[in-house]
């Protein structure tokens, strides 16, 4: 077992959900209230990371993040290392690919809530920030919930743009999801089974989570 | 004929409550809207009209949830919306009362805290006990921590009542309040909302398309068309209009009167009513003396004879005059008759008419043969 790669791979998947979630939750109830032109193009673009390859996905970011890009010479001026092959890279790269699974589910859940209800909120005295914190926020509770354990799980599997981006540092870009492809590479088949298995918990645990707070959803509406 | 009433009449109380909401808009799309009405303190306003005349629009302009592009609406001389001068004053700071029509309670609060949470008014410490004592007012004590799912269609839009008037609305709004609800909920309910309105003096506004709630519960009708007023005035009036067909074609079409229980004639078995339309005698119903009624009479169970006969079973005999003669398919007539001052609706047959030789202006006598009558608030 590789427990170095599988800190790091805890420490990715908790950073990618903390930078993703602001986001995630202004957009996803972005696109679920609002109307504006081009609502469809951006939900289409929000899934693209869903079938496009992720060495694709890995190349293109690869491209933007080194040298001869101009995002790549800001970040190596500002912190003097490269952006590619670093920790913040993989974090971007992971949020970025990361942005279907998030925003998805929480727009689901937003746009769940019955119009009607809001606006009860509103005739009932309770100001815009109130509806969204008293009423918005504990209906959407669970969609929320499964898109950030989705995320987290999705984050400690992603293999194709990890190796694209990060490259296999120990300890800086070296993923448990990389560890193992190393360990067979090494026919080590033990500890690839060992962290293959722990992969595989985590991933049941997060369907587990995800299942029972749709299930709740359900309940409550009924 | 000896059950004969005389036809002297009391004077008809002036229900004129103080104006509290006006009402104006002039837009062509999305919604057509070209109508101006007030709300008074104390007064029931049924919006009746078809789906599609814009009842809903009105309500949520109202209430702050829509924008006409023209429209203006006060409340207790505070401006609420102009659109000319650009003034919108958002839902959460219009003490409107709004039951919905699929009730929109939160479905993640219980059935208490769904009120309370309509009285951030109030000081935190007493918004616990008001949300109780408010429940207990729509007949749900022992709801309390009930959440929408575990409660039936009838108990939900009492919640959602509850709702309404704890931020003390000063105009209440009902959005088709009973459509979701069965038959003999919806009379119960029917009850409830009239024992409320007797307690409130705040303008109540009931949106619907089922004109029997309007006669129940409504004291003046606005009818809508495609965002027009086509028609408005009391119960009585509006109900006797057979030339508005949506009025016409209101299943169970006939007069609505509003009436006082005079005396209780115990040994006949009979209870003596002034109404518009004269004194009427109806079957007895358990009323004080003085209490205030509403009359139904089904124009089918009215008959119309050029003198009163002898020797009948029918109590009402109301002398009037030919109002208007509208003919109706199947060979029948509607015959609004003037009696007093109220219009009374007759369905006779179209031989009938030329028999009788009845034309507007002709004295008649309408025999009625079913009184139909509500307590508000029994």
């Amino acid at each position: 077992m590789d427990w170095e790669a599988f800190v790091l791979s805890i420490e990715l998947g908790g950073a990618t959900v903390l930078g993703l979630a602001p986001i995630a939750l202004w957009a996803g109830r972005a696109l679920a209230y609002g109307e504006f032109r081009g609502k469809g193009f951006v939900e289409a673009l929000i899934a693209l990371p869903l079938l496009l390859p992720p060495t694709v996905v890995g190349f293109y970011l690869l491209q933007a993040f080194g040298r001869h890009s101009p995002l790549g010479q800001g970040f190596e001026a500002l912190t003097g290392h490269l952006l590619a092959f670093s920790f913040e890279g993989l974090l971007v790269a992971l949020m970025l690919v990361n942005i279907p699974f998030s925003f998805q589910p929480i727009q689901r859940a937003f746009e769940n809530i019955e119009p009607s209800v809001r606006e009860a909120g509103a005739v009932c005295g309770l100001s815009p920030r109130q509806v969204f914190l008293r009423i918005e926020l504990p209906l959407a509770w669970p969609g929320i919930v499964t898109a950030l354990v989705l995320t987290f799980a999705h984050t400690m599997g992603e293999f194709g743009v990890v190796l694209m981006v990060g490259g296999s540092i120990p300890g800086e870009t070296k993923t448990i999801a990389i560890a193992i492809y190393d360990r067979v590479q090494a026919f080590d088949d033990r500890s690839a089974n060992i962290m293959a298995l722990t992969l595989l918990s985590v991933s049941i645990a997060a369907l587990g989570i995800t299942n029972t707070l749709s299930r709740r959803i359900g309940r409550r509406r009924g | 004929m000896a059950d004969t009433l005389s036809s002297e009449r009391l004077p008809v109380r002036a229900e004129t409550g103080r104006e509290v909401v006006t009402f104006e808009a002039r837009t062509a799309s999305p919604i057509p809207l070209d109508l101006a009405f007030s709300l008074r303190a104390g007064e029931v306003t049924g919006l009746f009209g078809a789906s599609g005349s814009g009842k809903t629009t009105i309500l949520r302009t109202i209430a702050g949830l829509w924008c006409p592009a023209r429209a203006r609406v006060t409340c207790n001389r505070a401006v609420w919306y102009d659109s000319e001068r650009r003034i919108h004053v958002p839902p959460h700071r219009r003490r409107v009362g709004l039951v919905f029509q699929d009730y929109a309670l939160f479905p993640h609060m219980t059935a208490a805290a769904n009120v309370a949470a309509a009285l951030t008014h109030l000081p935190k410490a007493e918004r616990e006990a008001r949300a109780r004592a408010l429940l207990a007012l729509v007949g749900l004590q022992g709801f309390e921590q009930r959440r929408p799912a575990e409660l039936s269609g009838g108990q939900k839009q009492r919640v959602a009542v509850a709702r309404a008037l704890a931020r003390d609305p000063e105009v209440l709004l009902l959005d088709e309040p009973f459509s979701a609800l069965d038959r003999a909920v919806r009379v119960a309910l029917y009850r409830e909302i009239e024992a409320l309105r007797t307690r409130l003096a705040c303008p109540i506004v009931l949106v619907t398309h089922d004109f029997e709630e309007v006669a129940r519960l409504a004291d003046r009708v606005i009818v809508l068309q495609r965002g027009r007023m086509i028609a408005e005035g009391d119960v009585g009036t509006i109900s006797a209009r057979a030339d508005i067909p949506i009025i016409a074609a209101a299943a169970e079409a006939g007069t609505v009167l509003v009436a006082t229980l005079v005396e209780v004639l115990q040994e006949r078995r009979l209870a003596v009513l002034d109404t518009p339309a004269g004194r009427l005698l109806a079957p007895l119903f358990d009323a004080a003396p003085g209490a205030r009624l509403r009359v139904r009479i089904p124009s089918r169970d009215v008959i119309l004879a050029d003198r009163v006969p002898e020797g009948l079973s029918v109590h009402n005999a109301l002398h009037g005059t030919v109002a208007e003669i509208a003919p109706r398919p199947g060979a029948v007539a509607d015959v609004a008759v003037a009696v007093g001052d109220a219009l009374l609706r007759a369905q006779v047959m179209e031989d009938a008419v030329a028999r009788l030789g009845l034309v507007p202006g002709r004295p008649v006598v309408a025999l009625v043969k079913s009184v139909a009558v509500t307590v508000p608030g029994a």
